[in-house]
């Protein structure tokens, strides 16, 4: 053999070899460190997409927002809506190899109900009973109809994991959670890594390409994408979007992005405290209206986001099949503006806006304020670190306070506990009768053509009563190594890892 | 020598008693409800209700705190109410880290701003002198956290000698162990190289133009002995109190580095924590950060007798 043929050889050998025999190993840089791996318990978005990985559950949601079945193969609705029957599969077990079936169901949707500190149990508060039918069919009773409920099952609240080992467990179950999903739980270590191992007996296993994942939290954007361009993570989340154009030219590196299911707007206070009553823009919705016009969202997504946002005006995003067509995004116009201020004896108004002390809220108080002035405003800007602002939303001290909502994929998980009356999260303290009848009405109805025309009423009303002034929906932004395959874009925000394949087309 | 160190020792006591109080009494100054925020996006009533009963939060202070010192007293620290990992084990995870890098940090600093203040001190005026004011010059003015980003850059991600991250312990893989330390410890020790060569370069000074050191010279003592032996052993005192406070700063975490480099310190647990209000794992790392330091402190004391015999009599 001469020389130079044999160096060729072991060159090819060593190109085909590692591809052959290496573990695919996916290496993803998150931008928190999520918070406690148990289902019932999970508080996070980033929570959420380490769960994706981990537990599968009895739904899920695909590229278009479309409910599909996961643990499920489907369900049925009663005539009267106050009973939902789900079918499951029969070939799933457990990473400790318990079989999961209607008794598991039972069990997890139990568990979320009643374990202390659940924060399913709001979510999953009108299922009053849930009984096992057969081994395959599970029926979910309810105290009053309540369609998103099967959205809600596309979360967390639909997440399974092993009764044995959940009792076991304990509170502390999430220290070692044991699920589902393609992948087993091997280690954490808190802040450092996440590390995940293929679960042999997956259901869905043809699906499943990689070996391990380690998930790596990397709070600095920079410091995150550094280390993607350094080969030392595969994924990396929430790129900043300064930094897509760079991205763009790369080859080694593709990128993907996905307009959010959640929203950014300012919420204002019309009802939370008496300081609603003390300031012209809780007072008077002509104010509001106002203050609206003013803002040019285009500029703003433009400014604020390197135009890595939609504008919008509602809950939804404008691509949403719930959107309420018609509630148009308003346009900037500020003569109207100026004639409102008028009207309402205010030509000058002046308000406090809390924002939280990320680089992003404060650049979009900036903008605001300046586009705002055009038509009269005085808006001070009150920087307040996120804790501190939540609980000063809470008691109701402040006048308007840009707050962000990840969003959920039913339009009423980003709509009834912010306009419902004395709902948790609606920190304006808005409350009309009509509005909590429409919400009522949208919650028992399952034609979608139906809940479309009520979202609209809702649109009509609540848009003009302005208790939350939306403004744009946010690009969920990833970059990957190009040998990444399979990637895909699904509104929530969250990771498939089924079908990603490394090296593969 | 014995009794110094007792006295020393009774004194830490009220110090860590002390220490205590303040750590949990500044930490309920924190505006914000923890249970709101650790209560998730979603906020449930019930769940702020319920972490209100868990934490203790509906009891008066002394009460919160008679909770708290007394599992101190035990030994239990209590447990994330974020992750529900228990804080001693947090701690146990992240201390060793933080002390490597302290001590590799400290190594590098010893080992440039020592030499480079006694090269600059005996060499005043020359371009010597010049040039280790000009490294300590940049070594104070460069902040730890753009250094950090450029080597990342320049080692990582245009050469690709060095990991940006990924910390793996010394006693699994050495090698890549110190692959990932290097570039932090690097910036860390960059930093108190400086400090601690212009505090020698000024004791130095001052030491050589004592009269003892000009008896040497005049004895006929070789400059390498007069210079090492007789001027720098006097001349370290205040460097070790220097050297102990900077590497007291280095266990408490140093933030922004380990963000940088992903490592997985005590300073990201901390400032992960106070954003968090996960109040039980900032009161257990401070507590033995405070601890440290004031261990620290009394070796620093006793090493000053090792090193200055006139402190024995």
């Amino acid at each position: 053999m001469k020389p130079p043929f044999r160096s060729t050889l072991a060159a090819l050998l060593l190109a085909i070899v590692p591809l052959a025999m290496q573990a695919q190993t996916l290496r993803i840089g998150l931008a928190e460190d999520p918070d406690i791996l148990d289902p019932t318990l999970a508080r996070t978005f980033v929570g959420r997409l380490v769960f994706a990985a981990l537990c599968d559950k009895l739904f899920d949601v695909d590229e278009k927002l479309a409910i599909v079945p996961q643990l499920a193969t489907g369900y049925a609705w009663s005539a009267d809506g106050k009973t939902l029957t789900i079918k499951l599969r029969t070939d799933v077990t457990f990473h400790d190899g318990e079989k999961m079936d209607a008794a598991a169901v039972k069990f997890n949707l139990e568990r979320h109900k009643t374990m202390a500190g659940s924060n399913r149990s709001g979510e999953l508060r009108p299922v009053t009973s849930i009984d096992v039918v057969d081994p395959a069919t599970v029926r979910l009773n309810l105290s009053a109809p309540f369609t998103p409920l099967i959205a809600t099952l596309t979360d967390r609240a639909g997440m399974m994991v092993s009764p044995k080992a959940a009792q076991a467990g304990g509170a502390n179950f999430g220290t070692k959670p044991v699920c589902s999903g393609p992948f087993k739980f091997v280690e954490r270590v808190a802040q450092d890594r996440i590390v995940f191992e293929k679960y042999a007996n997956y259901w869905n296993k043809s699906a499943i390409h990689l070996d391990k994942i380690i998930f790596t939290p990397v709070p600095d954007s920079t410091v995150r994408l550094a280390n993607l361009r350094a080969g030392q993570f595969d994924f990396i989340e929430r790129v900043n979007p300064s930094d897509m154009e760079g991205l763009k030219k790369d080859s080694k590196l593709k990128i993907a992005r996905i307009t959010e299911i959640g929203y950014q707007g300012i919420t204002i206070n019309v009802g939370k405290s008496e300081q609603a009553q003390k300031n012209p823009l809780g007072k008077d919705a002509r104010v509001r209206e106002a203050f609206e016009l003013s803002l040019d969202r285009q500029g703003l997504a433009q400014v604020v986001m390197d135009n890595e946002a939609q504008v919008g005006n509602q809950w939804v995003a404008p691509s949403n099949a719930y959107y309420a067509k018609n509630m148009p995004i308003p346009k900037r116009n500020i003569e109207r503006a100026r004639a409102l201020l008028k009207e309402a004896g205010v030509p000058n108004p002046s308000f406090t806006l809390m924002t939280p002390t990320t680089s992003d809220a404060q650049r979009l108080a900036l903008v605001i304020q300046a586009m705002s002035r055009d038509a009269g405003f005085d808006v001070k800007i009150q920087s307040t670190e996120f804790a501190t602002s939540l609980n000063l939303a809470d008691k109701g001290d402040f006048d308007a306070y840009i707050l962000a909502w990840s969003g959920r994929p039913d339009p009423d998980g980003n709509l009834y506990s912010f306009h419902g009356c004395k709902q948790p999260l609606n920190y304006s303290g808005y409350c009309s009768a009509e509005t909590d009848d429409l919400l009522n009405q949208s919650r028992a109805l399952r034609d979608p053509a139906e809940r479309k025309k009520v979202f609209e009423q809702i649109a009509a009303k609540v848009l003009k009563d302005r208790p939350v002034v939306y403004l744009y929906h946010r690009n969920w932004l990833w970059a990957y190594n190009a040998r990444l395959s399979g990637v895909r874009n699904v509104p929530d925000g969250l990771l498939r890892i089924q079908g990603l394949k490394m090296g593969g087309t | 020598m014995f009794e110094f160190f007792v006295k020393r020792l009774f004194t830490i006591i009220p110090t860590l008693v002390l220490v205590s109080m303040l750590i949990f009494g500044l930490q309920q100054l924190l505006p914000g409800d923890p249970a709101v925020i650790l209560a998730g996006e979603e906020r449930d009533p019930a769940v702020v209700a319920y972490l209100h009963a868990k934490l203790h939060l509906d009891q008066p202070l002394p009460v919160r705190y008679a909770y708290w010192i007394g599992g101190v007293l035990r030994g239990d620290l209590g447990e994330s109410v974020r992750t529900q990992l228990p804080v001693t084990q947090l701690i146990a995870q992240k201390l060793p880290v933080t002390v490597e890098l302290a001590l590799l940090a400290m190594a590098i600093a010893l080992v440039i701003g020592i030499p480079a203040g006694v090269v600059s001190a005996v060499g005043r005026g020359t371009a010597w002198d010049y040039a280790a004011n000009l490294f300590a010059l940049w070594g104070l003015s460069t902040p730890n956290f753009w250094l950090g980003i450029l080597m990342i850059l320049l080692f990582s991600v245009n050469l690709g000698w060095l990991p940006a991250s990924g910390y793996e312990s010394p006693f699994v893989d050495l090698k890549a162990n110190l692959a990932a330390m290097v570039m932090p410890a690097f910036v860390l020790g960059n930093a108190i190289a400086a400090v601690l060569m212009r505090h020698t370069r000024s004791a130095m000074l001052q030491v050589l133009s004592a009269d003892y050191v000009r008896t040497a010279r005049a004895k006929g003592l070789s400059e390498r002995v007069v210079v090492l032996k007789h001027a720098l052993r006097n001349a370290l005192t205040p460097i070790i109190t220097l050297g102990a406070l900077e590497l007291g700063t280095l266990l408490s975490g140093a933030v922004l580095t380990e963000q940088v480099f992903t490592i997985p310190g005590f300073g990201k647990l901390i400032v992960d924590s106070v954003f968090n209000r996960d109040y039980s794992v900032v009161q257990g790392v401070v507590l033995v950060t405070a601890t440290t330091y004031i261990v620290l402190n009394l070796l620093a004391d006793l090493a000053y007798f090792l090193v200055n015999p006139r402190l024995r009599a």
